[in-house]
């Protein structure tokens, strides 16, 4: 049986990533915001922005991350609405396969698509001056991260893509996370922010994500806020992932 | 040899979508190696039985078994037993053709998905597309793709949701010698149409799903003796399948 969620898995993931290949647009489009977020702040807003650090660059770059990865799940609900449009998720429901590949299809996908363009984007980073002498270990640690929140939200999207009655209401779940950074510790510190903001922009997820990444990457000490926000991430995840299923099992009781 | 169970058997089976009473206790019997035609007008619930007995759909009520498994209690070894064609074409638009059939072929796991998927491309007159993304293709060539991707790893049973429904009739030809083939090779064959001359040629046995239940299940033969012998002389010699169906089911429309 493991053998089969194992291949049954590895055609979904096939099929899913052709997807994404053949529509390059896609990844271009989830890089073309956050690359335009990260030159508007770096160059333009940047200057008179008082974080207290020299390297403006480095505090931007996790928070643009995140607001890459949250636009890029979107198209995860997306795909997985369409197919159930098309009639190829009923094709696959009444097959001897094992039911979990369907969606495990479009997570890995979804892992491996925003995986290249948290690269793009750090590249494009290491251009106008993003600089990190992290450790092979502090880099794990951020990729670990990364790949938990990326995971959450992912399945955040799946729950949208099941539940969606239209293609907009499918992606359009994530306009809001995309949002998440902009009332945190992504681009200004919180101190600066009035009472009522700042109680929710210290005490929501993106914070301590953007918090734990930055400090990582600048070889300072995590302490307590890399817990509260790997809490943040898998309470989400295991939220998430057991709506997805319920979800799923409605769609295909 | 053994007499075998019905390929498919179906009591008593009824389905709501909410108010709407689709099926109200439908019975029928398939056996083994033919081709059953079942026949209804638009809305009769024919895509609704298809579904239930590919276990997409959950019977309200009644038994319904697919080579002996029950369709509700039994589902996975329903789903080994089955291939759907449904009434839309389910194939992937993004991938090639037959990047479709090759993916098929590994998730039913037949050895050599490659040789498959080229063979089914020529025996369905895709060789030439079968690179070509499918969301170039015309209706019927995908619906021809669409069938024969369910054609992989032979089941032992095929259900085919309007198979021929936007064929062009040379396509449509090509669709009937697969399906006479499948059925000459032992496997058993539910076909739901609207073209009564197709399931005049193809089918063993027919019947016809009329206000919830089957109001008539025969052989082409048998169907033409339940003609009222005053309609009998007026249709010269033999009725055609449409003179049966529309003198049985016309009769009844409110
Ligand atoms: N998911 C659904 N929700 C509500 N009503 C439905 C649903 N699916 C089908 N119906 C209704 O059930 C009835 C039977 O539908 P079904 O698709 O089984 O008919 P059919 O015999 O296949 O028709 P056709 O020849 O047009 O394909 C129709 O009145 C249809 O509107
Ligand atoms: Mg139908």
């Amino acid at each position: 049986m493991t053998a089969h969620v194992l291949n049954d898995t590895g055609v979904m993931l096939d099929r899913s990533l052709k997807h994404v290949t053949r529509s390059l647009d896609t990844i271009i489009t989830v890089t073309i915001m956050p690359i335009a977020f990260l030159l508007l702040f770096r160059y333009v807003f940047g200057g008179a922005i008082q974080t207290g650090t020299d390297n403006y660059t480095n505090y931007l770059m996790p928070g643009v991350l995140l607001i890459a990865i949250a636009s890029g799940i979107s198209y995860t609900g997306f795909r997985l609405f369409n197919d159930m449009q098309g009639g190829i998720f009923e094709r696959f429901n009444s097959m001897p396969i094992a039911r979990s590949s369907v969606l495990w299809g479009h997570v890995l996908t979804s892992l491996v698509s925003n995986a290249i363009s948290v690269l793009v984007i750090i590249g494009v980073g290491l251009i106008i001056g993003f600089r990190t002498s992290a450790g092979v270990l502090a880099w794990l640690a951020v990729t670990g991260i990364l790949v938990i929140f990326t995971l959450a939200l992912t399945w955040l999207a799946i729950v949208a893509g099941l539940s969606a009655s239209t293609p907009d209401g499918a992606s359009a779940f994530s306009y809001p996370l995309i949002f998440l950074p902009f009332i945190s510790s992504a681009f200004v510190p919180t101190e600066t922010m009035p009472g009522p903001v700042r109680a929710f922009a210290e005490n929501q997820p993106v914070t301590s994500i953007v918090n734990s990444i930055r400090a990582l990457w600048a070889e300072q000490p995590v302490g307590h806020e890399i817990w509260i926000a790997l809490a943040w991430c898998v309470g989400i995840l295991i939220i998430a992932y057991l709506f997805a299923m319920a979800a799923y099992r409605r769609k295909i009781a | 040899m053994p007499t075998r169970a019905p390929a498919i058997e179906v009591a008593g089976l009824e389905k709501s979508y909410k108010d709407l009473k689709v099926l109200k206790g439908v019975d029928l019997t398939v056996d083994r190696g033919s081709v059953f035609a079942l026949l209804g007008s638009n809305g009769a619930g024919k895509t609704t039985i298809v579904r239930i007995l590919a276990t997409l759909l959950k019977p309200d009520a009644g038994t319904a078994t697919v080579n002996e498994f029950d369709v509700v209690s039994q589902a996975a070894h329903v789903r080994e037993s089955i291939s759907l064609t449904g009434q839309f074409a389910a194939v992937d638009e993004i991938l090639s053709g037959r990047e479709n059939l090759v993916m098929i072929a590994k998730l039913r796991r037949v050895p050599d998905p490659g040789d498959v998927a080229d063979d089914l491309l020529k025996r369905f007159d895709l060789a030439d597309a079968g690179g070509r993304r499918v969301g170039t293709y015309s209706g019927g060539m995908r619906r021809r793709l669409d069938i024969a991707m369910s054609l992989i790893g032979d089941p032992p049973v095929i259900f085919l949701d309007e198979p021929t429904t936007g064929l062009d009739p040379e396509a449509r030809l090509e669709v009937w010698e697969e399906i006479r083939k499948l059925a000459g090779g032992g496997t058993t064959v539910l076909l739901t149409t609207q073209y009564l001359d197709e399931a005049e040629k193809l089918a063993d046995r027919i019947a016809i799903l009329h206000q919830g239940t089957i109001i008539v299940t025969g052989t082409l033969a048998e169907l033409r003796q339940l003609l009222p012998p005053a309609q009998a002389e007026l249709v010269e010699r033999q009725p055609t399948l449409e003179e049966i169906f529309l003198a049985i089911v016309g009769k009844e429309k409110r």
